[in-house]
């Protein structure tokens, strides 16, 4: 991802901002043109809560160029409380750990070094949401 | 718009060609293709493709290749829809016939994966899945496919070696075929004690990075003819040929465990045809991973919903059962130069049509299906060959 493309997102990747639909009240993210449930245009932002749940888990060991240095690490569909589903790396928690339908919250990590610069991304991981002790 | 054949088919085996550029590679599938046609000069070459921009710093694909193998003043271009690019390339062709547009066609899948190293060409295929949410969180093509079996093994209760035989009859198959990139069986035990790339996805779960290069002639059916003399062993008409789309990303799947486009395209294809799938000999599928086919009978009316995986344990899919698959050794043994499949799938479905599939052959082969994938299902085009 080049540096225009990292500062474009900067809303979805920090704070998971998204949209709801003026029409069909769908929750969306990230924000689109055109509404995927009702091909309506779509409509006013809307920051998501960043909770959640695991649909699907996989550990990663053979790993894309830029991944290296993090490798093994738990990549996860999460399914966000308001519908959406998002992709993103699972952290504070190992692969053996996880389990589908588990809780997790949003939360702000280096996601990679970029190029040769070496610029850090930052973006979304997710956390399992510990229970408070009774 | 006129019916359309393929008078003519050339394919290199799948590999690791180091010797060879992509150039060389695409020029030995043409060559072979249009000398079966007995011609040399054609109207248009329509190159599919995905990766030669991104790993080979080679765009401007179609025209390299036109160059090299001797075309010129002929239109050429490339087209790309990730590991789709090949079937895709295939209908712009077809289109192109059909139309009366042009007369002479000929489409040569092709891609170059070994030049680079296996983290690049990770990198490279990952290109086909959205590269702002999915690609930016370090989720390979692998990664996403484990995502889907994940999930698909939770809610249908698979377990752990439930998809063996996919790869089992792949490889068996595959033995059969001298253009294959494993010419060898494998046992259950070599599938369970393989090692994972991305947990469930194991290294016989997935198929291979490699080179390869597929062509074939297309005309006009009514001029088939005169391209079919001598030793030729005869025309094979394309019956159906339909594409379909879905959300590039997987996350916004209405269903991530059902591949709609699969469906859509195949029911097209199937009203195209005037067939039903009770009808097709036998199906080229895209298993580049076990799951994909698994989710590829159920969307294409062979299976119900979570039951595709039955198929492989019931031997249903072997060369003998109720809908052989992967008969020449498919993504998995074959192997899976990515915009090159489709157009393997597609020279593979004219042999058996022809009977020239040899020890792999499918007995009474009449009618063929052929069905290539794009990104995690967001692209997948089907054909129906016969006669």
């Amino acid at each position: 991802m080049s540096i225009a493309s990292l500062w474009r997102t900067r809303q979805q990747r920090y704070s998971l901002q998204g949209e709801t639909c003026p029409d069909c009240h769908q929750a969306i993210f990230p924000p689109r043109d055109v509404c995927p449930y009702c091909s309506e245009a779509a409509g006013p932002l809307h920051t998501m809560s960043g909770r959640g749940e695991v649909y699907s888990y996989t550990k990663m060991l053979n790993v894309p160029d830029g991944f290296l240095a993090q490798r093994p690490y738990t990549v996860a569909l999460v399914k966000l409380e308001e519908g959406p589903m998002v992709t993103a790396q699972l952290t504070d928690i190992s692969e053996e750990d996880v389990e589908i339908g588990m809780p997790v919250e949003m939360v702000t990590r280096k996601l990679r070094e970029e190029g040769d610069s070496g610029e850090i991304v930052y973006g979304y991981k997710f956390r399992p949401v510990f229970a408070a002790a009774d | 718009m006129r019916n359309v054949s393929i008078v003519g088919i050339g394919q290199l085996s799948v590999g690791e060609h180091w010797d060879l550029s992509i150039r060389h590679i695409a020029h030995h599938a043409i060559a072979e293709a249009l000398k079966e046609a007995g011609t040399e000069q054609v109207d248009a070459l329509f190159v599919g493709n995905m990766l030669s921009g991104s790993l080979l710093r080679q765009e401007h694909l179609a025209t390299l290749i036109a160059d090299f193998s001797g075309q010129r003043n002929v239109e050429a271009a490339k087209i790309e829809s990730a590991c789709a690019s090949g079937a895709s390339a295939l209908r712009i062709g077809h289109m192109a016939v059909a139309s009366g547009m042009h007369d002479v066609v000929v489409v040569c899948g092709v891609e170059k994966m070994t030049d680079t190293t296996g983290e690049s060409t990770t990198a490279g295929l990952a290109t086909a899945a959205d590269a702002e949410y999915e690609a930016a969180h370090g989720v390979s093509f692998v990664g996403l496919n484990a995502l889907i079996m994940q999930r698909y093994m939770y809610e249908f209760d698979v377990p752990m070696d439930g998809f063996a035989g996919f790869s089992i009859n792949a490889h068996r198959n595959g033995a059969k075929n001298a253009n294959a990139m494993f010419q060898k069986p494998i046992s259950l035990d070599t599938y369970v004690n393989a090692p994972m790339i991305a947990t469930p996805i194991n290294i016989m779960d997935s198929s291979p990075v490699c080179d390869g290069a597929a062509a074939a002639v297309l005309v006009a059916s009514e001029q088939a003819e005169e391209f079919v003399t001598g030793h030729h062993p005869g025309a094979v008409q394309i019956l159906a040929s339909a594409s379909a789309n879905d959300t590039i990303a997987l996350h916004d799947r209405r269903d991530p465990l059902f591949l709609e486009a699969a469906y859509v395209s195949s029911q097209k294809a199937y009203m195209q045809g005037g067939v039903t799938p009770a009808d097709i000999s036998f199906f080229e599928l895209h298993d580049a991973f076990t799951i994909m086919s698994a989710l590829s009978l159920e969307a294409t009316g062979y299976a119900r919903r979570g039951e595709g995986w039955h198929l492989a344990a019931d031997d249903a899919i072997s060369p003998d059962g109720r809908i052989p698959i992967s008969t020449l050794g498919g993504l998995k043994s074959r192997g899976h130069p990515v915009g090159a499949t489709g157009m393997y799938q597609i020279v593979e479905t004219v042999q058996q049509l022809r009977g020239e599939a040899g020890q792999g052959q499918i007995a009474d082969a009449s009618i063929g299906m052929a069905q290539n994938i794009g990104g995690s299902g967001a692209t997948i085009v089907t054909h129906i060959l016969g006669g």
